[in-house]
């Protein structure tokens, strides 16, 4: 590695050793690409099985929220590889072993950041992206230049709000410790949320998932958009173009909490 | 017996010292519910009032009964158990006049039953108070979910201790743990009753044990299945449970020759 030097160099080193740590036993990561891939394949299931039963679903056929489904995924996956490990984070405080990263002269977000990629993660992007390919070309999107204009806005504002999730959930780890579940519900929930035609959402909800966490944003905005369609009461469809006001919103919102989160943490003693 | 009596009420006392994470988990249960209510709903009223068999009010009583029980199986494979045999801690598991299944198991019926009271009743309270959902008035359905319910439980135990305990030959089990959760969730009916799967499915799903872990706890509670139907269900449960514990059984011993520690 004869570039390893600037500011970036230790963050590069370190995720390359990541890299080469998960692919040595080969087997192993097999299995957990292939297991991986089945989470996303399952969840389309549970899709598919309602719509088994029923033609339409919050106004959106099947082919339309497999639109919905793979743009959700496609950005939570992607934000999942980048800061899922985030969610270590109780652990770390529970041990102890936080101190540790406070003792290295680089910022904690960006050192917990680098901490661990999971590769396996890989396989719930290519399956987001496969299905968003596989639901333009069966709803006949055209891809003209305003259905690539969504799809540029769409996609990094939507990694950007699951991203902002997990550092939010990070944030608020710092207070309840041996609570994750509760912030939980708003990443994995909203994960969840976000593969759904968010007009089935009873009221509360669609305050909550589009506009607190804005991950109506991430697939049924975007979809509504490059499938021509109208928006519920709340959601109307032009709203989808503002989804880098929401991934703001969101970070703005991620980086307060851990700001806070940090400034309340007292260390592990000792 | 009064050892394992104890390690019940043992994981009992644990669960019960950590008061915010119920409330924390009872907030992730309520957001689950009202998402899995908002698109069920929907899929009745899409349906034209009935779907699988389920109106409204039984749609949302398995979605809160659901979302109440969750807590109480493991549907997500973590077990500590495949740690301890990877850094070795398994020897001192060894090394007690305990049997190591049945010693966890009562450890982890001890730990979830617990959940009934910060989590199990409150989701089932928010679903009647919010929802259409209704419960049957008469005892034998809450006498008979009962059983099943530990049934469930003990079986959602066996089977995870069955994935993790093949770490003595594979020493790392993430993968498999992956597998667990995605098929538990999915054939247990989670997330979508096992009866609005297409017929081919419900056939895959009837030949695992993962309906027996929640479907059949979440039928007879909502009173959806009564008399021998019930009955016959638990006696699937019955039989999942003896073949999964006696697998574990098996492999306990084996794995347990085949162990290596390192150090002193």
């Amino acid at each position: 590695m004869a570039e390893a030097r600037g500011p970036l160099a230790p963050y590069r080193a370190v995720l390359a050793s990541r890299v080469r740590a998960q692919t040595a036993y080969r087997v192993s990561f097999a299995t957990d690409l292939a297991g991986t891939g089945l989470v996303s394949l399952v969840e389309l299931a549970e899709i598919w099985v309602l719509f088994h039963n029923v033609p339409a679903l919050g106004r959106l056929t099947f082919p339309a929220v497999l639109l919905v489904f793979g743009l959700a995924e496609l950005t939570f996956a992607t934000a999942d590889l980048l800061v899922g490990h985030l969610d270590n984070l109780p652990t770390y405080l529970r041990e102890g072993t936080l101190d540790v990263f406070h003792l290295r002269p680089q910022p904690l977000l960006a050192q917990l950041a680098t901490s661990d990629i999971a590769l396996r993660r890989l396989t719930r992007i290519l399956f987001g992206a496969g299905a968003v390919v596989a639901a333009l070309v069966v709803n006949d999107v055209e891809l003209d230049a305003r259905a690539v204009a969504v799809l540029l806005v769409a996609v990094p504002s939507g990694i950007a709000i699951y991203t902002a999730m997990f550092v939010w959930a990070g944030g608020a780890q710092f207070f309840l410790v041996h609570a994750a579940e509760t912030t939980n519900a708003f990443t994995y929930g909203g994960r969840y949320a976000g593969s759904q035609p968010a007009s089935v959402w009873p009221g509360p909800a669609r305050v909550v998932f589009g506009f607190l966490f804005p991950v109506a944003f991430t697939g049924y905005l975007p979809a509504l958009l490059l499938l021509g369609l109208p928006g519920p009461d709340w959601l109307p469809t032009w709203l989808g173009w503002c989804a880098p006001v929401a991934a703001l919103w969101m970070w703005m919102f991620a980086l307060g909490t851990w700001r806070l989160g940090v400034r309340h943490y007292q260390g592990a003693g000792g | 017996m009064r050892v394992f009596a104890r390690l019940l009420t043992a994981g009992f006392r644990q669960r019960s010292a950590y008061l915010g994470a119920a409330w924390g988990r009872l907030a992730a249960n309520a957001t689950f519910g009202f998402l899995k209510a908002g698109i069920l709903g929907a899929t009745v009223v899409a349906a034209g009032g009935s779907v699988g068999g389920y109106d409204l009010a039984q749609m949302m009583a398995f979605v809160w009964l659901g979302q109440g029980l969750l807590g109480a199986v493991d549907l997500n494979g973590t077990d500590t158990l495949a740690r301890r045999i990877r850094t070795g801690d398994v020897a001192v598991d060894f090394a007690r006049p305990l049997d190591l299944q049945l010693s966890r198991l009562a450890s982890f019926l001890g730990e979830r039953l617990f959940s009934l009271i910060p989590r199990g009743l409150p989701s089932i309270a928010i679903g009647l108070a919010l929802t259409p959902m209704t419960l049957p008035l008469a005892a034998g359905p809450y006498l008979l979910g009962a059983v099943a319910l530990v049934l469930g439980m003990a079986l959602s135990f066996a089977v995870v201790y069955l994935v993790q305990v093949l770490a003595f030959w594979l020493v790392e089990v993430r993968g498999l743990q992956v597998l667990y959760m995605s098929f538990a969730g999915f054939f247990s009916g989670l997330f979508v009753p096992v009866g609005l799967f297409p017929g081919w499915l419900q056939g895959v799903a009837a030949a695992t044990p993962f309906p027996s872990m929640l479907m059949t706890t979440i039928e007879i509670v909502s009173g959806r299945v009564t008399g021998s139907g019930a009955l016959g269900l638990v006696a699937v449960q019955v039989c999942w449970l003896a073949g999964a514990l006696a697998a574990g059984q098996v492999l306990t011993r084996q794995g347990r020759s085949r162990l290596e520690i390192q150090g002193g």
